[in-house]
C-alpha cells in the first residue's frame, strides 16, 4: 500500500495546462433552467453572424436545480391576474421586492410552461368530473385550454421526472450542440481593458482535461444558481450531500458578478425551508394537495392556534394574509422548538385518511375506495420519487408508510437563492417601459437603464437565482427570465459596436486558475499524507471551516438562526482569515480544482450575506434569521432595499439603502 | 453512499469516449478507473441522491444505499426508466415492497420542437417568440 501522498482523483492536474482562447459575441454561463431558456430563445433574435457559446460545468440533460426532476411547477399564472401574483410575492417576501421584475416575469412565464408541455412534459389535468388525470392521459393541452391540477393558487402538478431532460433538448438543438460546451466551469468574469464598467469575457477550466478556456465576448449571461453548503448542514456525514437545494450550487452567480462590480441586492435574504427531517423531501404537495397540517410534540395543531394568530399580528400587514409568509410560518415553528414543544410532525396519516373518510361518507364502495387509495398513495409517493428520491429511501429504511404514521419536519440550514421563496441576488434593470419607475441617481438606485435584466455592469446579464428582489419564479419563471435575457443580449450586441478586449493575458489568467495545482505540486512531498500539510489546505477542510463559522456566528441551526452585531463582527473576522487562507487551497486533481473554485465562490457570497445582515439593523425575516440586538421587523426605517457594490479597482465594498417603490396598489394590500 | 457500483455488472462502458455515469453526474462524482475499467462515486458525502447515474447506466450496475448518518439499512429505492415512463420499486427494511409507475414524457426523445429558423418580430419591444400584445399593469399604486 502506497503512502497517501499522491492525488486522489482519477484525472491528475498538471502545473502547465493548455490554454485555449475563444472569441464569441455572447457567452451563456450555466446550463440550468434559465440558461436553457436563453439557449432556446436567442437564435429567434440573433442572425447567424452572432457567435453564441454556452458553458455548463455539468451536462445540460441533468444540470441545475431541476436535474433530479420536479413534481410541480410552482409558477403558472393561468386564470389569475398578474397583479395578484405580484401581491403574493410582495407579501411572502415581507414587502421589499422589485414589483417591475415580478410583474414582467408574470407576463412571460405561462408561455414557457406551454412550451414545456408541447416538448413532452406530462402536465396533470382535471377531467370533466373533477378527477385528477396524470399527464400522459389524453386531455386538452394548456394551450388548448385544458385545466391543470392546481394545488395552491399558483402551482400545477406534473409528472416531472424528466423535466430537465425535456427542457434541455430543444435548448441544445436551438443553440446547436457544437456551441454547448459541457464540463467547463467558468470561474471569473472579466472586464474590458478599454471601456469602464463593461464586460469583455470570462475564464474557466475543463474538469475532464488539463485545459484553461478564455472567452472574449460582448455580452454574457451568468446563471449558475444559488448557494448551498454555506452554513453547516444538520447532517454533516454522508448526509451532507442531501442538501435541500442542489449541492452543486456554490454561489458562483453572485460572486462572479460581484467581483466585476455588479451591484447586489437583498443579500441579507436567505431561505431556510421547513422540510421533512433529514431526507428534505418537499412539503408543498402535502400542505396544498393533501391538506396536511403540522402538529407539535403535544399533538397540537399550533399553526392555527390563538397564540399563533396573536404572534402574527406583530408582523402586519404581512402576517394577515390567508397564506402566511414562508418566513413567518418558520418563525412559528422555531418558537415551538425553542419552547421545547418539538418534534414537529406533518400529520400525513390524518390527511390521507381524511380523504378516505370523505369518500366513505359520500357512499363510495369499499372496492372503489381501494382503487381510490391506490391512486392517492401513488400520488403521495410520486411527490418524493420525482424530485427527492432520498426522502423515499429514508421512509423505506424507517418502514414509514405515510397513511399510518406522520413524519417529522424541521427547518433546514440556510440557503441563498433568488428564484424560490428567497430573493437575494443581483440588482438588474427592469423593462424599458413607461410603467417602470424613473429614479435619479446611479444605476444602483435606478429601476431601468436600457436593457431588461442587465446588471449595473454593461453587457453583464443574469437570470433565475441571479436576479435579486424578485423571488417565487421557480423553474418555469427562471426559464422565462432566461428567454427575456436572450433577446436583450442580442439587442445589446446590435447597439454596441466596440470590440471587447480582456485586460489580462491568457497566460496570466491560466496561472491564476491553476494556482491551487501549482501549490499542491510545490508542497505535496513535505508530508506523508497529501491532505495534512502545513503549507496548504484542502478544499474539503476549508468548506467545513466556512460552514462552522457561519453556523456559530452567522445565525445557523446552532443558534436557531439567532445572531447579533457582535456575533456578525466575529463572523466577518473569521471570513477574512478564511479568504486569506483560501489563497492556500491546494488541488492535486481536476475534481479538487473544481471544489477549490467553488469554495472561493462560497466564501465571497457568504461574506456579502453577512455584510448585508450587519447593515440592516432589524429582523426583516423572522424564522429565516434574527438579530437579537434588533429583534423586530422595522418598516419605518427598513422598508427599503439594501444594495451593495464592490469596487474592483479600489477593492472596497459599499452598502446603501435604496428606495423600494410600490407599483401595484397597496390598498388592498392583498 | 449514496450511489454505488456493482463491479460484477459495470464494464466501464467498455472504455468508450463516454462513460455514462461520468457523463451525467451533475456534481462530477462518478469517475472511471481505467485500470480496473470500473466506475465509482469519488465523493459519497457530496451525493444528492439524484439518481441520474442510476437511471442512465446501460448495465444497471448502479444503485443507492441510503446515507449512513441517518438511514437505517435494508431499504432500497430503485428505478427502471424507459423512454416514456419510470417504474420505481420501493423495498422497505421490513421486507415489504411497493411499486409505482409514472409517465415521464409524452413525446419521442429528440422530438421537442426548437422552432428552428423562426424569428421574432421586433427586437425593440418586450415580446418573446410566440408572444404578442403583452399586458402592462393596471390597479396601480
Amino acid at each position: 500500500m502506497a503512502l497517501p501522498n499522491k492525488p486522489r482523483g482519477e484525472i491528475a492536474a498538471v502545473v502547465d495546462p493548455e490554454v485555449v482562447e475563444h472569441s464569441c459575441d455572447i457567452l451563456i454561463v450555466g446550463g440550468g433552467m434559465a440558461a436553457c431558456g436563453a439557449a432556446f430563445e436567442i437564435k429567434k433574435w440573433a442572425d447567424d453572424s452572432l457567435k453564441i457559446i454556452l458553458c455548463d460545468k455539468a451536462a445540460m440533460e441533468r444540470s441545475g436545480a431541476v436535474a433530479q426532476g420536479l413534481s410541480a411547477i410552482n409558477t403558472y399564472i393561468g386564470e389569475n391576474a398578474i397583479e395578484d401574483y405580484v401581491k403574493m410575492v410582495r407579501n411572502d417576501l415581507m414587502g421589499v421586492v422589485r414589483e417591475d421584475l415580478i410583474y414582467d416575469l408574470g407576463r412571460h412565464v405561462d408561455e414557457s410552461v406551454k412550451l414545456f408541455e408541447e416538448w413532452g412534459l406530462p402536465v396533470w389535468k382535471k377531467d370533466a368530473d373533477g378527477n385528477n388525470l396524470d399527464g400522459a392521459k389524453p386531455a386538452p393541452t394548456l394551450r388548448e385550454g385544458g385545466t391543470p391540477v392546481r394545488t395552491g393558487k399558483w402551482q400545477i402538478m406534473i409528472n416531472g421526472e424528466s423535466y430537465k431532460c425535456i427542457v434541455a433538448e430543444p435548448a441544445k438543438k436551438a443553440l446547436g450542440e457544437e456551441n454547448c460546451m459541457e464540463r467547463i466551469f467558468i470561474v471569473k468574469m472579466l472586464l474590458d481593458k478599454n471601456l469602464d464598467n463593461t464586460i469583455a469575457g470570462a475564464v474557466g477550466f475543463s474538469t475532464r482535461e488539463n485545459k484553461v478556456h478564455v472567452f472574449t465576448c460582448k455580452a454574457a449571461l451568468v446563471a449558475c444558481g444559488g448557494a448551498v453548503n454555506i452554513f453547516r448542514p444538520r447532517s454533516t456525514g454522508e448526509g451532507k450531500g442531501r442538501a435541500w437545494y442542489p449541492v452543486w450550487n456554490a454561489g458562483s452567480t453572485y460572486t462572479m458578478c460581484a467581483q466585476v462590480g455588479a451591484t447586489l441586492t437583498m443579500m441579507e435574504n436567505r431561505f431556510t425551508p421547513a422540510r421533512f427531517k433529514d431526507g428534505y423531501g418537499p412539503v408543498g404537495a402535502w400542505f396544498l394537495l393533501f391538506k396536511a397540517k403540522v402538529q407539535n410534540g403535544l399533538g397540537e395543531f399550533y399553526a392555527g392556534s390563538d397564540a399563533a394568530k396573536e404572534e402574527l399580528k406583530n408582523y402586519m400587514p404581512y402576517g394577515a394574509s390567508a397564506v402566511t409568509p414562508t418566513c413567518l410560518r418558520n418563525h412559528l415553528m422555531v418558537n415551538e422548538f425553542k419552547a421545547g414543544r418539538g418534534p414537529i410532525y406533518m400529520a400525513t396519516d390524518v390527511a390521507l385518511n381524511a380523504f378516505l373518510d370523505e369518500k366513505r361518507e359520500q357512499g363510495m364502495s369499499e372496492k372503489d375506495i381501494k382503487k381510490f387509495w391506490k391512486h392517492l398513495e401513488s400520488e403521495a409517493w410520486e411527490d418524493f420519487l420525482d424530485m427527492s428520491v432520498g426522502q423515499a429511501g429514508l421512509w423505506a429504511g424507517m418502514n414509514i408508510e405515510p397513511e399510518k404514521t406522520g413524519s417529522e419536519i424541521m427547518p433546514t440550514e440556510p440557503y441563498m437563492l433568488g428564484s424560490h421563496s428567497g430573493c437575494c441576488g443581483i440588482w438588474t434593470s427592469g423593462p424599458m417601459e413607461d410603467w417602470v419607475p424613473e429614479v435619479d441617481g446611479p444605476r444602483s438606485h435606478q429601476y431601468k437603464w436600457g436593457y431588461n435584466r442587465m446588471t449595473t455592469v454593461d453587457g453583464l446579464f443574469t437570470a433565475g437565482d441571479g436576479v435579486g428582489a424578485s423571488g417565487h419564479k421557480f423553474s418555469s419563471g427562471s426559464h422565462a427570465e432566461g428567454r427575456i435575457v436572450a433577446k436583450q443580449m442580442v439587442k445589446y450586441c446590435r447597439d454596441k459596436t466596440h470590440t471587447p478586449e480582456i485586460a489580462q493575458s491568457a497566460q496570466e489568467l491560466a496561472d491564476e486558475i491553476y494556482a491551487p495545482v501549482k501549490l499542491y505540486h510545490e508542497h505535496v512531498g513535505a508530508t506523508t499524507h497529501q491532505d495534512v500539510n502545513p503549507n496548504y489546505v484542502k478544499p474539503s477542510g476549508l468548506m467545513m471551516r466556512l460552514m462552522k463559522a457561519t453556523d456559530e456566528y452567522g445565525g445557523g441551526v446552532a443558534t436557531y438562526y439567532m445572531t447579533s452585531g457582535k456575533l456578525l463582527g466575529i463572523c466577518m473576522d473569521l471570513l477574512r482569515l478564511l479568504r486569506e487562507d483560501a489563497e492556500k487551497m491546494a488541488a492535486g486533481d481536476l475534481h479538487e480544482l473544481l471544489r477549490a473554485w467553488e469554495n472561493y465562490h462560497r466564501i465571497w457570497c457568504v461574506e456579502a450575506h453577512i455584510r448585508h445582515i450587519q447593515f440592516r439593523e432589524e429582523s426583516r425575516y423572522p424564522g429565516f434569521y434574527y438579530r437579537s440586538d434588533f429583534p423586530t421587523c422595522d418598516d419605518e426605517n427598513w422598508k427599503c432595499f439594501v444594495n451593495s457594490t464592490y469596487d474592483p479597482k479600489a477593492g472596497e465594498w459599499k452598502c446603501e439603502k435604496v428606495e423600494c417603490i410600490n407599483i401595484i396598489e397597496t390598498d388592498p394590500w392583498l | 453512499m449514496p450511489s454505488y457500483v456493482d463491479p460484477s455488472k459495470c464494464d466501464g462502458c467498455k472504455g468508450g469516449d463516454k462513460t455514462a455515469c461520468m457523463y451525467i453526474c451533475p456534481n462530477d462524482l462518478m469517475v472511471l478507473n481505467v485500470e480496473e475499467m470500473r466506475a465509482y462515486n469519488q465523493e459519497p458525502d457530496a451525493c444528492w441522491e439524484c439518481y441520474s447515474c442510476v437511471k442512465i447506466c446501460p448495465q444497471g450496475a448502479i444503485a443507492v444505499r441510503g446515507y449512513d448518518d441517518f438511514v437505517p439499512l435494508g431499504g432500497q429505492v430503485h428505478p427502471m426508466r424507459s423512454s416514456d415512463s419510470i417504474m420505481w420499486t420501493v423495498k422497505f427494511r421490513n421486507g415489504n415492497v411497493k411499486r409505482f409507475k409514472f409517465p415521464i414524457r409524452t413525446t419521442a426523445e429528440g422530438a421537442a420542437n426548437e422552432y428552428a429558423g423562426e424569428k421574432g418580430a421586433n427586437l425593440d419591444d418586450e415580446c418573446l417568440l410566440l408572444e404578442s400584445d403583452l399586458p402592462t399593469p393596471t390597479k396601480l399604486a
